[in-house]
């Protein structure tokens, strides 16, 4: 599964330096080993090491263009990585897609849905598509809307729904086989408050269920109080990863973000700002 | 303010120039094309207006009012033709309505048809060259015409932006579009023959053919330059004749509805900067619809999926829309064109086609919404055979209807055989094409949501190859069957017509089965590299 990217001769492009070897862990629910992917001359992720626990609420968090999605991608067999691995409870994603999705689900970030079906339709079309069986289905699809609050718009096309209920509606139909992994990009993006809540709380269930959830933000106090583990993604890099605790130590995570990220400035700010005289 | 909006218009339409090398050479041709029309008709105007003058003046009266009518009403149809300077962009920035009108009026200008539209109203003045003062009336007349087309147009599609705003709304005056589109090509063939008709007859009574044809116009033209579309283009005949009243009745009309226009643009405008987009009602279905009909199986599922979309999806809906609408053209133009009902056989094959091509990109019309597909790991035979079975057990039963129909109408039974291997053939191997060649091809189509007429950015040449690509291998393996049926219908010979079929038949199978086989084996070994493919379309 390991390809050469096509270089071009005036532009070598950095080669993945072979790190310690380190085998996939087999017990993890997610097991990714120095994954590259390169965009044109743009380097997204560079050598990803990561474990993520099985039965842990894992948080991924890093600065807008750190790579999360394209990791993400590649995780879930959405992006096929330069170099690398991926195994899911063991199963390389890579060289057996097909065993290793029927485990995952996925929401990816600032993809379109089939958006001319209803609510009920879709999340019917997701479960169909997953090759589960009608009665099944009906009855996971009552559920989902019932615990996403869509009752009321389960005959809506989707094209006319809100950008929370959209992400909703994603989520939903990305549970509904019973994944043993799900992994959300940016699940609460646009989401209120009341449904957010509700989205944690099915999240939570899920987790003392022995699912493993894998989210990516970057809202710091949210991942601070709701996750068990978190990685710190930078520059295609992962620069630290573990438990919430042993990852912030002493700080808040805000601030050990801040200190392994960089980019924060002390400055005296936009001094005209302040004036509130309206000149232009 | 008006000089920077148009500075910002010119940046934007440079920049299109840099962004991709296929839209740059889109935009190229695009120009020469427009500079080629440009030329052809200034020439055949001067020319024409030595060589029978009044009937010139006549057709640039009506042209011109053609040219203003689809300023108007063309705008509201391909919605978003030119959202560049869309006023909603502007909402945040403290500019005085006047000024920001000024300048996206002047700003409207900067752009190829209108370019095209300015320089032709300009160019076609000078059929009024040996009258100077006439010239001089033709020229403001061609000005004030084009001020109209750019206002005008702007005023029909403020005003009506909250209906379009209604995806509903939008989406069936897109499927309605089609209608007339489609009728162009005919009614301009019917008016070709009437109006040759009429010159044939009047060539032998006298002498200049135009004056025959220009008295069967006079009386439209002279309905048509009084109304706000027309009146601009006829200031040049009115001072030609020295009929001074009647210019200064013109004068009045044009500045007129210019007047009202930009009063409606106006109001509009300020309205609209108060209204945020969004809103409408909201379309609600019924149950699960075909989900809860067809096998509950992956291809099943996409079927289902398929078979909704077909219908709820403008896009896709506007090709069905062309088919009840195909037979009329072929009789139509079949009965003007002294063909006779004969051209209607081809109605059947034709309907074929253009079903089993509408999914030869059906990964592009999915987007980025394909990504389900690739995270759950839907089989690629389920994903082909979902997206061919509905178009096959919808097609088959139309396009043999089709062709009964067809061979009645032009009292052939005898042709009926090889119509139907011809037709089923067709659609059977089209199907499989366009299996095989939307698992390896993707090319950019107007996104979920858009008219079906926006032509996407960048697309219009590599969209052309990877059609021309599958129309060449389509009818390439049409030719076995096509070299039986066409001696069988033309000489006639009935034994080859039932050889036609079965060939037709068998044929269309095997391109139809492995078609679909070679689709689902490249789907499932490059089914991320597809979704990469349509994300870059964002």
């Amino acid at each position: 599964m390991v390809t050469e990217p096509a270089a071009s001769p005036a532009t070598p492009p950095p080669s993945p330096v072979p790190q310690d070897p380190a085998p996939p862990d087999p017990s993890a629910a997610l097991s990714l080993r120095g994954l590259w992917k390169r965009f044109g001359q743009k380097i997204a992720v560079a050598g990803a090491d990561l474990d993520v626990p099985s039965g842990s609420f894992f948080g991924l968090v890093g600065p807008n263009g750190a790579g999360k999605t394209t990791s993400l991608s590649m995780a879930t067999g959405l992006l096929r990585p330069d170099f690398g691995t991926v195994h899911v409870h063991g199963t390389d994603l890579w060289a057996h897609p097909d065993t290793a999705k029927a485990t995952l689900g996925v929401l990816p970030d600032g993809v379109r849905l089939f958006d001319r079906l209803t609510g009920a339709q879709l999340l019917t079309y997701a479960g169909l598509l997953r090759g589960m069986d009608r009665a099944t289905v009906a009855e996971r699809t009552e559920d989902l809307l019932t615990a996403m609050d869509l009752t009321g718009d389960r005959d809506t096309f989707v094209v006319d729904y809100s950008a929370g209920m959209t992400k909703k509606i994603a989520l939903a139909s990305a549970m509904i086989h019973a994944p043993r992994v799900l992994v959300l990009d940016e699940p609460f993006e646009a989401v209120d408050p009341v449904s957010a809540a509700n989205i944690r709380d099915i999240l939570h269930a899920y987790v003392d269920g022995g699912g493993t959830v894998v989210v990516s933000s970057h809202v710091m106090d949210l991942v601070q109080r709701m996750c068990s583990h978190v990685a710190i993604i930078g520059g295609g890099h992962v620069l630290a990863a573990g438990t919430v605790d042993q990852v912030r130590g002493e700080q808040s995570l805000e601030d050990r973000f801040v200190d392994l990220v960089g980019g924060r400035r002390e400055t005296e700010g936009l001094a005209w700002l302040r004036s509130s005289s309206a000149s232009s | 303010m008006a000089a920077q909006l148009v500075r910002l218009k010119l940046t934007l339409l440079a920049n299109a120039f840099r962004r991709s090398v296929w839209q740059t050479v889109g935009l190229v041709l695009a120009s020469v094309y427009g500079a080629f029309v440009l030329v052809l008709v200034v020439l055949g105007a001067v020319a024409g207006s030595v060589a029978a003058p009044a009937l010139t003046a006549q057709l640039l009266t009506l042209g011109g009012a053609l040219v203003v009518l689809a300023w108007w009403v063309v705008p509201l149809f391909a919605f978003g033709v030119d959202a560049t300077l869309d006023p909603q962009r502007f909402v945040t920035f403290a500019i005085p309505r006047r000024h920001l009108l000024a300048g996206l009026a002047l700003a409207g200008l900067v752009s190829v048809p209108a370019a095209v539209t300015a320089l032709a109203a300009l160019g076609v003045s000078f059929t009024w060259w040996r009258d100077p003062v006439a010239l001089v009336a033709a020229l403001v007349g061609a000005v004030l015409g084009v001020a109209l087309c750019v206002v005008g147009s702007r005023a029909t599609t403020t005003a009506l932006a909250p209906l379009l705003d209604s995806r509903r709304y939008r989406e069936v005056l897109a499927v309605v579009a089609v209608v007339p589109l489609v009728l162009v090509g005919p009614a301009f063939g019917w008016l070709s023959g009437t109006l040759a008709d009429s010159v044939d007859g009047g060539v032998q009574v006298q002498v200049g053919g135009g004056s025959v044809l220009g008295s069967a116009l006079a009386p439209l033209v002279d309905v048509v330059a009084w109304t706000p579309f027309g009146a601009p283009w006829s200031f040049g005949p009115a001072v030609h004749d020295g009929a001074w009243g009647l210019l200064a009745a013109r004068l009045a009309v044009t500045l007129a509805t210019l007047a009202v226009a930009w009063t409606v643009w106006d109001r509009s405008l300020a309205r609209a900067l108060v209204t945020p987009r969004g809103g409408g009602a909201a379309g609600a279905g019924r149950g699960l619809g075909w989900f809860s009909r067809l096998p509950a199986t992956p291809t099943g599922a996409v079927a289902a999926r398929c078979a909704t979309y077909w219908v709820r999806d403008p896009r896709y809906a506007a090709s069905i829309a062309i088919v009840p609408l195909l037979p009329v053209v072929l009789g139509v133009v079949g009965v003007t064109g002294e063909v006779g009902g004969g051209l209607l056989l081809l109605a059947a094959p034709l309907v074929a086609w253009v079903l089993g091509f509408g999914i030869s990109n059906d990964v592009g019309y999915d987007n980025t919404a394909f990504a389900l597909h690739v995270a759950t790991g839907v089989p690629g035979r389920a994903d082909r055979w979902g997206r061919a079975l509905p178009v096959l057990v919808a097609g088959l039963p139309l396009v043999a209807a089709f062709a009964l129909v067809g061979c009645g109408v032009a009292d052939r039974w005898d042709a009926l055989p090889a119509m139907l291997g011809v037709s089923l053939g067709t659609l059977a191997t089209s199907v499989g094409i366009s299996s095989a060649v939307s698992a390896r091809l993707v090319y950019p189509v107007p996104k979920p949501g858009e008219s079906p007429f926006k032509t996407p950015q960048g697309a219009t040449v590599a969209t052309m190859a990877a059609q021309f690509a599958a129309m060449g291998i389509d009818l390439a393996l049409s030719v076995p069957v096509l070299a039986l049926a066409l001696p069988a219908i033309l000489l006639p010979a009935p034994a080859l017509g039932w050889a036609a079929l079965a060939v037709g038949c068998a044929v269309g199978g095997v391109v139809l089965v492995l078609g679909v086989r070679w689709g689902a084996r490249v789907l499932d070994r490059r089914r991320p590299e597809l979704l990469q493919q349509v994300m870059a379309f964002r």
